[in-house]
């Protein structure tokens, strides 16, 4: 358990707290990382003590400890992949707790110390995990003011806490929680009606902390997965198969001979090297002679599309059902219909995925950047022949993952390793295991019909959706390790809940949503961000803008005209003005069209588009403006600006949410433009950057972000819902440029010049 | 075994190598103990790995350690620390401009390399100094405002 980094960490943390600017310096340790904080200013292991903490869900002491220093630590099931959990999580428990964020530290998603409080993803980190965590500081803050109450002998009315010190309202001294409870557990149920401070009096929650990690991020000294270093530890590489499926024929050995103390692990078709330095086992691995059997499994990344509407399925939904949209269909006039496809996308982590593991007799720790320690846990005992118990996931800051990338099965590579070794391992992906191999973010076909009444509102909508079936009660999708090595693990895919927001936010008496389940897709596919959310409301949003243009009506116009929700008419309306949306009933691009002379000009065109998110129906809203330049020449769409309002209720750190609106917007232009996953019958071809382009610093267009504050309000997620409108904005913007419908992502030069000469 | 002998953030050092064509990343990583600079690609596309040969931007995942054997690295440990940050490293704080922040070694190496021969660039020359520096999180805009703060202005 207490298995040594070998490394030296001075960790600085500095926080700014109520404008001060606290440091604080944590004494270098040669111990876990997540250990560390456990122990007490003599150096005392208070950790151990703490490993047998309880892990319960519902219990204060499985989220919170007080030590005897008056510190407190936090155990967080959620954890930080760079979206600013460490901080904002701090200031919801700082807040109820009434002490300074500087005086907490965070361990977060390491299956000894923190409750399961599911994985991370979903924009859930605040919602959920956070919310959980607040409650358990309310409760705790409660039980120290009866404390106190009882050892001051004065009603609890009359106190107040401070600093980490309970006092009498009326002055006087107090009891620090220290003397009230440190060291010693509370042994309490978290309880969910105690009380919650009332935000008009917060103090830490809706300020700008900075995050105590950046710091370390930007001077090197931040400690990632990739930096883990264990005594004796061994550098893995794992050999892919040369196409999807298949076998080894043979393994000549003698091939790498040259390179010393390069071991080889075979299991099955699961083949790898081993070695103490890195670069001889870089070297080995691309030295190592295999012969494979050849294997034609995929489909091509081409015939998806086709594969997808086709079926067979396994299995029918309908989603929603009101009123009679078949009927309203059939006798609807001017009834418009559209498809659209979002291809395979991989997770594009900028550093490949890696872990480190250390498989003993009985037991294992795995040092991981995992998004679900506790879920996928079962997997990993099962693979390595162990009691869930037995096995340890710890979580280590990886490269930013947006969903379940290689992490998890870097994981089990280095599991598997170091079980045939019998040594501690560290297997780091290249870039082109990580294209190639991370899940991937699923392919989705949408068709939608529409048709308007007289008055101009939407009459009718249908949509169809052809998604790949989450089965998501799994614990994880099948591992690449041992499902290589033949060994059996539960099949199943994990694409997040991809089905949702396949409606109109919008009232419509007629809608009908239905989707034709597969049971899987090429590829592995996983949850990315905003699972399918922004494939359906890139869909559902350019069908919107269709059927304003159809009623001949300004696209801001048409939607708020149908839209009853208050809060979502709010961020359309904000994202307008802050935009400086100008009214139009007729898209340029399409009174262009009418111009001979504008059809055939090649030089740029500008155009701006519109499109609105009510995140899942009930939580975030958000609404987005983008101005676009379409090259009529080259076909090239340049994003110049883009406007967003936010509403995700409570905002518990304001600077970190727009971290996340702007990570948000930035990554899915990218994804909008650039981005597919190519593959042939064997395997995926555009495995690195030259192959797979992202967005670049000379694409960044400026951006305005509006918050929404609304304390009264439940906290929301901030990760993922400002991904969702961007898209369709997009899209709809070059129709405001050129006229033209981008029904296909992304929208490559080659697909607008296409479509630029239909027109 | 070969020896490697360079200067690394100021100080003399010298690495035993079977093979003098290893990338210099590994180097800095597995000898030294300079783990800021990370691996990303392998292929000189991402700049994860970036550190500085004299004042120049360097890719050392594809640079060989016999390429830089006399000449002097500085990482970005050699920069500054969080005690005492280099005015770009402190800018990127005030900022918060990182989030998984795998990217920020090259982006703060490749800034600092870039005000040191332009005090005062444009945001366009900021844009297309850093035109080869990837981020996946969508931090840009916030590391767009760092370097301008880095040269003393301040951000829109």
């Amino acid at each position: 358990m207490n298995a040594a980094f070998d490394m030296q960490m001075s960790r600085r943390r500095l926080l700014k707290a109520g404008g001060a600017l606290v440091v604080t310096l944590v004494a270098p340790v040669t111990v876990l990382a997540t250990e560390q904080v456990l122990r007490d200013k003599a150096g005392n292991a208070q950790a151990h003590a703490l490993l047998d903490k309880t892990l319960d869900a519902g219990a204060v002491d499985g989220y919170i400890a007080i030590h005897q220093d008056g510190t407190v630590t936090l155990f967080s099931g959620k954890v930080d992949l760079g979206q600013g959990l460490r901080i904002a999580i701090r200031q919801m428990a700082a807040e109820e707790l009434g002490i300074g964020v500087d005086k907490i530290e965070m361990i977060e998603g390491d299956t000894a110390l923190t409750p399961d409080q599911g994985p991370t993803a979903g924009s859930s980190g605040v919602m959920r995990g956070g919310v959980q965590i607040r409650q358990a500081a309310a409760t705790a803050r409660e039980a120290l003011i009866a404390m106190a109450a009882a050892r001051l002998q004065t009603p609890a009315s009359g106190l107040t806490v401070q600093d980490g010190v309970v006092r009498p309202k009326a002055g006087g001294a107090g009891l620090s929680f220290a003397e009230l409870v440190g060291g010693k557990r509370f042994d309490l149920k978290v309880d969910a009606k105690a009380p919650l401070n009332n935000p008009q009096h917060y103090r830490v929650v809706g300020k700008p902390l900075l995050r105590p990690d950046v710091p370390a991020k930007v001077t090197g000294t931040h400690t990632y997965v990739h930096d883990v270093k264990l005594p004796g530890m061994l550098h893995g590489r794992v050999i892919r198969a040369a196409s999807e499926g298949a076998h080894i024929v043979s393994v000549d050995q003698s091939s790498i001979s040259k390179f010393p103390g390069v071991k080889v692990v075979r299991l099955g078709d699961f083949l790898a090297v081993a070695a103490p330095d890195e670069w001889d086992a870089i070297q080995a691995a691309a030295a190592l002679k295999v012969v494979w059997s050849v294997s034609d499994k995929l489909m091509g990344h081409d015939k998806v599309e086709q594969w997808l509407r086709n079926g067979p399925f396994d299995a029918e939904e309908t989603l929603v059902k009101k009123g009679d949209a078949a009927a309203a269909l059939q006798g609807a006039t001017g009834k418009i219909s559209a498809s659209y496809y979002w291809p395979i996308q991989t997770h594009g982590s900028i550093g490949p995925s890696c872990a480190v593991a250390d498989v003993g007799a009985k037991q294992a720790t795995i040092y991981t950047a995992s998004q679900g320690t506790h879920r996928y846990r079962p997997a990993y005992a099962q693979m390595l022949g162990m009691p869930n118990e037995a096995v340890r996931l710890v979580y280590v800051d990886g490269a930013g993952c947006y969903g379940m990338n290689g992490h998890d099965d870097a994981a089990a590579d280095a599991a598997l390793m170091s079980k045939a070794l019998g040594k501690p391992v560290r297997v780091q992906w290249s870039r082109q295991d990580e294209h190639g191999f991370d899940p991937k973010g699923p392919p989705q076909a949408l068709t939608l019909e529409g048709a308007l009444n007289a008055d101009k509102s939407i009459a009718v909508w249908r949509t169809e959706m052809w998604l790949p079936r989450a089965t998501a009660s799994l614990p994880t999708v099948p591992l690449l390790a041992p499902q290589t090595a033949g060994m059996p693990q539960p099949k199943g895919i994990s694409t997040g809940l991809i089905s949702q927001n396949g409606d109109p936010p919008y009232e419509v008496a007629n809608v009908t949503v239905g989707v034709h389940w597969h049971d899987s897709a090429p590829l592995r596919p996983a949850n990315i961000r905003a699972p399918g959310k922004i494939a359906n409301i890139y869909a559902v949003e350019c069908f919107t803008d269709e059927l304003a243009a159809q009623a001949g009506m300004d696209p801001l116009a048409f939607r708020l005209q149908s839209l009853k929700d208050a809060r979502g008419a709010e961020v359309l309306k904000r994202t307008a003005a802050l935009f400086g949306w100008q009214s139009r009933a007729v898209a340029a691009g399409v009174a262009n069209q009418t111009n001979n002379a504008n059809k055939t000009n090649k030089t740029n065109k500008r155009g701006r588009g519109i499109a609105y998110s009510h995140y899942k129906h009930n939580e975030t809203y958000v609404a987005m403006a983008m101005e676009v330049e379409v090259d009529r020449a080259s076909g090239e769409i340049r994003v110049l600006r883009v406007a967003c309002a936010h509403d995700c209720g409570l905002i518990i750190n304001p600077d970190g949410l727009r971290a996340q609106i702007e990570g948000s917007i930035l990554q899915t232009i990218s994804r909008s433009l650039y981005e597919e996953i190519r593959f042939d019958t064997r395997r995926v071809q555009n495995v690195d950057w030259a192959g797979y382009p992202i967005l670049a610093f000379p694409a960044v267009p400026e951006l305005r972000i509006e918050l929404i504050d609304r304390p009264a309000m439940p906290p929301l997620g901030g990760g993922e819902a400002a991904a969702s409108p961007v898209t369709a904005a997009l899209a709809n913007a070059v129709w405001d440029a050129v006229g033209i419908r981008l029904r296909t992502v992304p929208f490559t030069p080659e697909r607008v010049k296409a479509a630029l000469q239909k027109v | 075994m070969p020896t490697v002998t360079f200067t690394v953030n100021g100080t003399a050092r010298s690495v035993d190598v079977r093979d003098p064509d290893q990338p210099l990343l590994y180097a800095l990583r597995n000898s030294f103990g300079l783990t800021g600079p990370k691996f990303g690609c392998g292929l000189g596309q991402c700049g994860a790995c970036t550190v500085l040969l004299d004042q120049t931007p360097l890719r050392s995942c594809v640079t060989p350690l016999s390429a830089v054997a006399g000449k002097s690295i500085t990482t970005i440990e050699g920069l500054g620390t969080p005690d005492k940050p280099h005015p770009v490293q402190a800018a990127f704080i005030a900022e918060q401009a990182a989030q998984c922040g795998y990217c920020a070694n090259g982006m703060v190496m490749t800034s600092a390399a870039l005000l040191a021969s332009n005090p005062k660039p444009s945001e366009a020359e900021i844009k297309d100094a850093l035109a080869a520096n990837l981020c996946r999180c969508g931090t840009h805009v916030r590391i767009l405002r760092a370097v301008m703060r880095a040269s003393g202005r301040t951000p829109s």
